[in-house]
């Protein structure tokens, strides 16, 4: 059962007589509220050694999770990454950037 | 002031859409259908309209376009048949669910196999369930009628759901009928101007139509349809009210005839309704008190309403122009049972399953039905429960 009181991106859930009907959106963008990381089973760890910074994760990566600032790539966005690992495979980068870690192997869970 | 005129239903549907003068219409040919979209055709390229026409590649394109335009802010409007309808499948059901306010003109055709082009009801029985309404018409003047009234059921705030507008394949859609059509000035401020809540095409208030709805919001949605589709019932009425005014003609849920002291009658939909009538009258000439249901809405479907007109006759015999093939009778009949179900006096009822494929009904075979449920009214046990009626052994 879910929880009717559960709720996403810390908005309430609405009823029937206060959602806009036909299931339209009204705030564009709101995807960022739904956090789709909690749906991976394999994380991919970056190495920032061995990037060099051709930004095709970027260009590849279905759910916007490459975080780049001033140009660089600087890491995964875990909150909306959903380990698809299409960033391990089209990195071009000698060794591979990127290392598909088993979630459940990761310590700090 | 109306003006009379001779035509076929298709081309009444026509004149229809040429007055509503839709902004988009994507559509693809389909026996019976065909020529209302091939006279909309005339009507783009003489420049009578000012209608997108798409000429899609297939139903199921010509819902999906359709669906796209609505979501866009235009009025829309697509028509088809049988196997037409049939693939349009899926996103029928999304027109629905995204409350779109779309117009469908549907032109009954049996659904294949073994195919089939003349009329039954499996086409738009099958697509019942879908979130649609949907009016049933007996003649062009009906099915006229319905589509300018559809507009305005569709497009109520308190409704927002698609219509279809159905009328019997061949029999109504190509027979030539003397009708009254409205001025178009007439129709064009009956309909108003449409004025979507939502558009795609508004940048200042952007909006996302279709994105995903899991166990914490689907379920919302899916009340709120409900909602609408009961909401529709005072809505279709006030709607005929207002078209009565304009028109002189009348029309409710049902047309309830000689139902007022009839101790039995039977329930049909469409175009078979003009010949029951014909028995009625000869019957209530020759002294019986028979009656005729003929309904119009079948979705919303009006139970309460028809629970005041059946709930006072003794048998009732359903005629449905397509089986469910569940084993137990036709879509018609299986809801007017359910809904009479709650009366402390109730009548028998009986299902007949009629004009599959375009088999003829027959004045004698009305006559039997009518003579099977004078029996049953008087406290004879005289037919099966459901019965196919005039096929062979």
């Amino acid at each position: 059962m879910t929880n009717p009181e559960q709720k996403i991106g810390g908005r309430k859930e609405l009823g029937w007589k206060e959602l806009p009907i036909g299931g339209v959106v009204l705030n564009p963008g709101s995807a960022k509220d739904y956090e789709t990381g909690d749906w991976r089973s394999f994380r991919p760890l970056w190495s920032k050694e061995k990037c060099i910074q051709c930004l095709r994760c970027w260009v590849f990566c279905p759910d916007a999770a490459i975080i780049v600032e001033d140009g660089k790539m600087v890491g995964v966005d875990y909150k909306h990454c959903k380990g698809c690992g299409i960033c391990r495979a089209e990195c071009p980068a000698k060794g591979n950037a990127f290392e598909m870690v088993n979630e459940a192997d990761i310590e700090e869970h | 002031m109306g003006k009379r005129v001779a035509l076929t239903g298709n081309e009444a549907i026509a004149l229809g859409m040429r007055q509503i003068n839709p902004d988009v219409v994507a559509a693809y040919p389909i026996t019976p259908q065909t020529d209302i979209v091939q006279y909309l055709a005339s009507f783009v390229s003489d420049g009578q309209v000012k209608t997108e026409l798409v000429t899609v590649e297939s139903e199921h394109s010509a819902m999906s376009a359709t669906i796209g335009a609505a979501a866009a802010g235009a009025r829309a409007m697509t028509a088809t048949s049988s196997q037409g309808l049939a693939l349009m499948w899926e996103v029928v059901y999304i027109a629905a669910s995204f409350r779109l306010p779309i117009v469908m003109p549907v032109v009954n055709r049996a659904l294949s196999g073994p195919i089939n082009i003349h009329c039954d009801h499996s086409d738009s029985m099958g697509a019942r369930d879908s979130g649609w309404i949907q009016l049933y018409s007996e003649s062009a003047q009906e099915a006229y009628d319905n589509l300018l009234q559809a507009v305005r059921i569709a497009e109520d705030k308190r409704v927002l759901l698609p219509v279809m507008v159905c009328q019997d394949g061949f029999i109504t859609s190509h027979s030539m009928e003397n009708l009254e059509i409205l001025q178009d000035e007439e129709v064009r401020t009956f309909i108003g101007e449409y004025k979507p809540d939502y558009t795609l095409l508004d940048t200042e208030r952007p909006v996302m139509y279709g994105p995903l709805d899991l166990q914490n919001y689907y379920f919302e949605h899916k009340k709120q349809q409900a909602e609408a589709m009961k909401a529709a019932l005072p809505v279709i009425l006030e709607v005929a009210d207002e078209y009565k005014k304009l028109s002189g003609r009348e029309y409710k849920l049902f047309e309830a005839y000689r139902m007022d002291d009839a101790e039995y009658a039977v329930v049909i939909m469409g175009s078979a309704a003009g010949t029951t009538r014909v028995v009625v009258d000869e019957l209530r000439a020759a002294g019986e008190k028979a009656g005729l249901l003929k309904l119009r809405v079948f979705r919303p479907f009006p139970y309460k309403a028809l629970q005041e007109v059946l709930g006072k006759v003794k048998a009732v015999a359903v005629m449905d122009r397509a089986d469910s093939f569940s084993g137990f009778g036709g879509p018609v009949f299986t809801e007017i049972r359910a809904g009479l179900y709650d009366l402390e006096i109730r009548p028998k009822i009986s299902g007949y399953i009629y004009g599959l494929g375009g088999r003829d009904l027959g004045i004698e075979e009305i006559r039997r039905v009518f003579n099977d449920i004078k029996i049953i009214a008087q406290g004879g046990d005289a037919v099966e429960f459901v019965t196919h009626l005039g096929v062979r052994e």
